[in-house]
């Protein structure tokens, strides 16, 4: 027997397996496959204050290490997400969820963190501060502790529930900005969000997105998510949620052992809609193979003296 | 939807640049033609949409269009090739619409599923006109298949080396009376159809996609009634909801 339970901002998950934000819709889609109860929860789409339509299409584009999105958070807005979604949510979902925030200012992060941290289905509210596709807002203020730790308390001021802050990779320093929303009162951070990048369609000649750039994401961000896990670690007490790439348990392990306590799972959901149950059935037997009986033993394992 | 493993049975040149795709597996998913199945490839991260031509009881046809790498990998897969499928994906056709007299219009590899749509509704026993549209003579596919059903197709090619020159709309013009319309096409083919189409009808539209089963908001548009994700409230849309 192994224990696969972690801890994350004082509430349990059976397992570290968390759909990252905008590969699961609000659940509904992947709980008509399989019994979303198995996963240690989800984070849903990036929700605002207003609904929005998101960038023109085409929003995807492929590259070989995964795919770009430019879907420019798409979402019906935080009042519908409250009406018509946690109900529907609640009919197949019953572990805390994880609402995923986006704003284009400070008070509308902290006007919509309080609508959603108010809902009891709401576990943990996932700030995110780092989206690449909009214009204004998004990763701005992930780009400068500052402004990431200005943010920071603007939410912390309306909700005492575990405030997750989900970091850029394009961040200078991102363990200056992990740092500056620990002490601005975050429970934790998640990184990474995707990486901007671009496409040139050789017969147009004009950029494959309409929006011209897209966030990377896939197997090629492993790496990267890694090394900027490995970094936040040394400088934060928080927990990290680490994504970036991840496909299968090996790459849950070396998540953890940069120092993550959940781990997400992002674009492999769209080309393997059972990618995370796969993973989280995997999961034990490859825990044993090297050697590991309680995933909380590994957290951090990778750091030595 | 279902995630199945789909046996290649065959896979050869139809026209320029256009393949036909005869699989085995398991078809249960399939509720309605105009439908599509997802393909996994080897060596490429996204799967590729790719409308369902027809299908019966562990048989599966696609017919696909080389549009880039990936079309282009697949020209080179040798029957027995063993692939993962995500099938039944999309709303597909509605049926009990069509009235006695429908006309099913379409332009090049947009014609696929309305075989598949056709050969359902001769079944019914419907009086079924088609207007296909190609580019040339070199590109002409599913004719046969279409007279097969005993339906003569109105054939329009954009340089006049095959039946009517000109557009499918110019085609429409040639057709009889009908009682209502499908079609799929080029995006600009569908807005030329819409203008033109005297009932009402059902458009199938073409989209970027991410995963294809309404998940990642990539194939985004927006209708009359709100916004709808081509992959999972479409690929067919009703003409009166229709924004362009």
């Amino acid at each position: 027997m192994v224990n696969t339970a972690v801890t994350l901002c004082g509430i349990r998950l059976d397992n570290p397996i968390i759909p990252a934000s905008g590969t699961f819709g609000y659940g509904y889609e992947f709980a008509q496959l399989y019994d979303i109860n198995m996963l240690g929860t989800f984070s849903f789409k990036g929700t605002t204050r207003q609904p929005r339509f998101g960038n023109p299409t085409p929003r995807i584009a492929e590259y070989a290490g995964g795919l770009l999105n430019a879907v420019g958070l798409q979402n019906p807005g935080a009042d519908a997400v409250i009406a018509e979604e946690l109900p529907r949510l609640r009919q197949v979902f019953r572990k805390p969820v994880m609402a995923n925030v986006s704003g284009f200012s400070v008070e509308e992060y902290a006007e919509t963190c309080a609508l959603l941290a108010a809902q009891e289905q709401v576990g943990w509210v996932e700030v995110n501060i780092s989206c690449p596709n909009v214009h204004g807002g998004g990763a701005a203020f992930g780009a400068d502790p500052k402004a990431a730790a200005e943010v920071t308390r603007a939410v912390r001021a309306v909700t005492d529930k575990p405030l997750i802050l989900k970091l850029s990779p394009t961040a200078a320093d991102i363990a200056a900005v992990a740092r500056a929303c620990q002490d601005a009162g975050a429970d934790g951070v998640s990184l990474i969000n995707t990486l901007p990048g671009m496409r040139i369609d050789l017969k147009r000649r004009a950029p494959l997105l309409a929006n011209g750039t897209g966030g990377m994401s896939g197997p090629a961000m492993l790496p990267l998510a890694v090394r900027m896990v490995y970094q936040v670690y040394q400088a934060v007490e928080i927990p990290i949620v680490g994504m970036g790439g991840v496909s299968r348990a090996e790459d849950v392990l070396e998540l953890m052992l940069a120092g993550a306590t959940a781990v997400g799972v992002g674009a492999a959901n769209l080309v393997e809609p059972y990618a995370c149950r796969n993973i989280i059935e995997t999961l034990p037997d490859v825990m044993l193979r090297y050697g590991i009986h309680d995933l909380n033993d590994i957290i951090g394992g990778a750091h030595h003296g | 939807m279902k995630q199945t493993t789909f046996t290649i049975v065959q896979n050869t040149p139809l026209a320029e640049g256009i393949y036909r795709l005869h699989l085995q597996g398991d078809t249960t998913a399939i509720t309605a033609p105009g439908q599509f199945v997802n393909l996994k490839l080897e060596g490429f991260y996204l799967r590729r949409p790719i409308s369902v031509c027809d299908w019966a009881d562990g048989e599966l046809t696609l017919l696909y269009k080389v549009l880039g790498r990936g079309t282009e990998a697949m020209t080179r897969l040798p029957a027995g090739t063993r692939l993962d499928v995500l099938t039944g994906l999309g709303n597909g056709y509605d049926m009990t619409l069509s009235g006695d007299r429908p006309l099913l219009v379409g332009g090049g590899v947009g014609i696929p599923p309305l075989y598949g749509l056709a050969k359902r509704l001769r079944a019914q026993g419907k009086a079924v006109q088609a207007v296909l549209g190609f580019n040339s003579a070199a590109d002409l596919f599913l004719l046969e298949d279409f007279r097969a059903l005993r339906i003569e197709p109105v054939v329009t090619t954009a340089d006049g080396s095959a039946g009517l020159r000109g557009l499918v709309t110019d085609g429409m013009a040639a057709a009889g009376p009908y009682s209502y319309l499908y079609t799929c096409g080029p995006e600009a083919m569908l807005r030329a159809v819409w203008q033109h189409c005297g009932t009402s009808g059902q458009f199938s539209f073409e989209e970027r996609m991410g995963c294809g089963f309404g998940a990642c908001m990539g194939c985004s548009c927006r209708t009359k009634y709100g916004t709808k994700r081509i992959c999972k409230d479409g690929p067919v849309l009703q003409k009166e909801e229709i924004l362009w």
